[in-house]
């Protein structure tokens, strides 16, 4: 079958944005991002669904942005490691990671923020073997992942006293 | 790391969805979850010149409790059989498995139908189905039929769906009273592929005495390996741990068939199978005793 070259206008909110943008149904979510909406914040690791760095939010729930096509986010809700707080007022899950030193490098950790950001939603108050499951989707490959489960168990404290 | 071009299209319904099966056969793939088939385009072993994509169509996502066992909807997320109270009840061995299976972020997209479909012989799913004796509807334009997990799984990534049809549901049978259950496997890394592992049914009689028993192993063939000698074996038998280590040697000497590759070697698999069984009937077999 010949190449198509079909595209596909694609109406989607981002961070609470709309976006329109005409575009390949092959372009996956990550690139479309990172490429088309200019959002840098979410990384691109191994994209074959292994290292979760790409890991966004769509209605809420966490997903790998390499292993999704643009398309599919047709009328849904995307929320990126932009979308959870700002440089002056951080999420209590970024304080958290700041102040128990939950990252060194940083690739891996826009994923990281927004996978545990969607699991203290269910689980506000996990053990710490349950925060381990949490992020057993993202590799790191600086911190040995201590100050990371730190970093969750002090963000569901945060969240809590928040109320 | 890019997909090959591809036509795409989302149809809102079952019908549309068969018709446009129909209409491009071979040339088609259908996108359901995309967790396995999503990497193989960005990999490129896989160029499907029209993707269909299911994600749309609202009726195939459901986990309903029926007489006799329980009907799941081929759209049915990995998160939703993970934290359903149905799934909990009437299919334990599947909902226990559930939070092995991949990462969050997998499990809020993979879909039971896809991974079915896909049937790659190191997941869980083709293996609990055809352990629990359950039948799929492959529905096309055609018309529609049910065939058994048994019949389903042919070889590598093969199954008995023809290039028209789609599994649309399943049916899992619920294990009878007295019945205990167990998945064992071993990983590199939690949540990785297995290395090797087993799912073991037992069905025990007042006496502790073993009426039916079923041993499947995953990652040990090219498709879930019914062990049906050593599982046979094991009928009209007390589960002592003798018998169970006759079963398992039976099942993991003559009955299963692993490769080599640079995770482990054959042989390796083979010793792993023949511990995970055992540890399979013996904790199934505690749990039909109501000890656990």
């Amino acid at each position: 079958m010949e190449a198509t070259n079909q595209k596909i206008e694609l109406t989607v909110t981002v961070n609470g944005t709309r976006y329109e943008r005409e575009i390949e149904p092959r372009m996956l979510l990550s690139d479309f991002l990172r490429h088309e909406i200019g959002l840098t914040g979410t990384h691109v690791g191994c994209e074959h669904g292994v290292c979760g760095a790409c890991s966004v939010l769509m209605d809420d729930q966490p997903v790998r942005s390499c292993l999704m096509f643009a398309v599919q986010t047709q009328g849904h809700e995307i929320t990126t490691v932009e979308g959870l707080g700002t440089m002056d007022a951080l999420s209590p899950v970024q304080q958290a990671f700041h102040e128990a030193h939950g990252l060194q490098c940083g690739f891996c950790t826009p994923g990281i923020l927004t996978t545990v950001t969607a699991f203290l939603e269910t689980n506000p108050d996990p053990s710490e073997e349950e925060a381990r499951e949490a992020i057993s989707g993202n590799l790191c490959r600086c911190t040995g992942y201590q100050h990371i489960v730190d970093a969750v168990l002090l963000a569901a404290k945060k969240k809590q006293a928040a109320g | 790391m890019k997909p090959a071009p591809f036509e795409y299209h989302a149809p809102t319904t079952l019908d549309d969805a068969l018709s446009l099966l129909t209409e491009h056969g071979y040339d088609a793939k259908v996108l359901a979850g995309g967790q396995s088939l999503v990497p193989m385009m960005n990999f490129r072993i896989a160029q499907p010149a029209v993707l269909i994509d299911i994600n749309n169509i609202p009726d195939l996502a459901y986990i309903n409790a029926e007489e006799g066992g329980v009907r799941v909807g081929a759209m049915t997320r990995h998160h939703q059989s993970e934290i359903s109270p149905i799934m909990a009840q009437h299919a334990p061995l599947i909902y226990s498995t559930m939070p092995k299976i991949a990462y969050p972020q997998v499990r809020t997209r993979g879909t039971f139908g896809g991974s079915l479909s896909h049937a790659d012989p190191a997941a869980e799913l083709p293996t609990l189905t055809t352990t629990l004796d359950a039948k799929f509807r492959l529905v096309s334009q055609r018309g529609e039929r049910w065939v058994p997990a048994s019949e389903f799984f042919l070889g590598l990534y093969t199954t008995a769906l023809e290039p028209d049809e789609i599994l649309a549901e399943g049916f899992v049978p619920e294990l009878p009273p007295r019945s205990g259950w167990s998945l064992q496997e071993v990983n590199r890394r939690k949540h990785d592929f297995a290395l090797a592992g087993v799912a073991a049914t037992v069905t025990l009689d007042e006496n502790d005495v073993c009426q039916n028993a079923r041993l499947v192993f995953l990652s040990v063939g090219d498709r879930p390996m019914y062990a049906e000698r050593a599982s046979t074996l094991l009928q009209g038998q007390a589960l002592t741990s003798e018998a169970i280590r006759a079963a398992a040697e039976l099942a993991s000497s003559e009955e299963i068939d692993p490769g080599d590759d640079i995770h482990a070697t054959a042989d390796f698999r083979r010793h792993l199978a023949n511990v995970l069984c055992k540890r399979a009937l013996e904790q199934a077999r505690q749990r039909a005793q109501g000890q656990k």
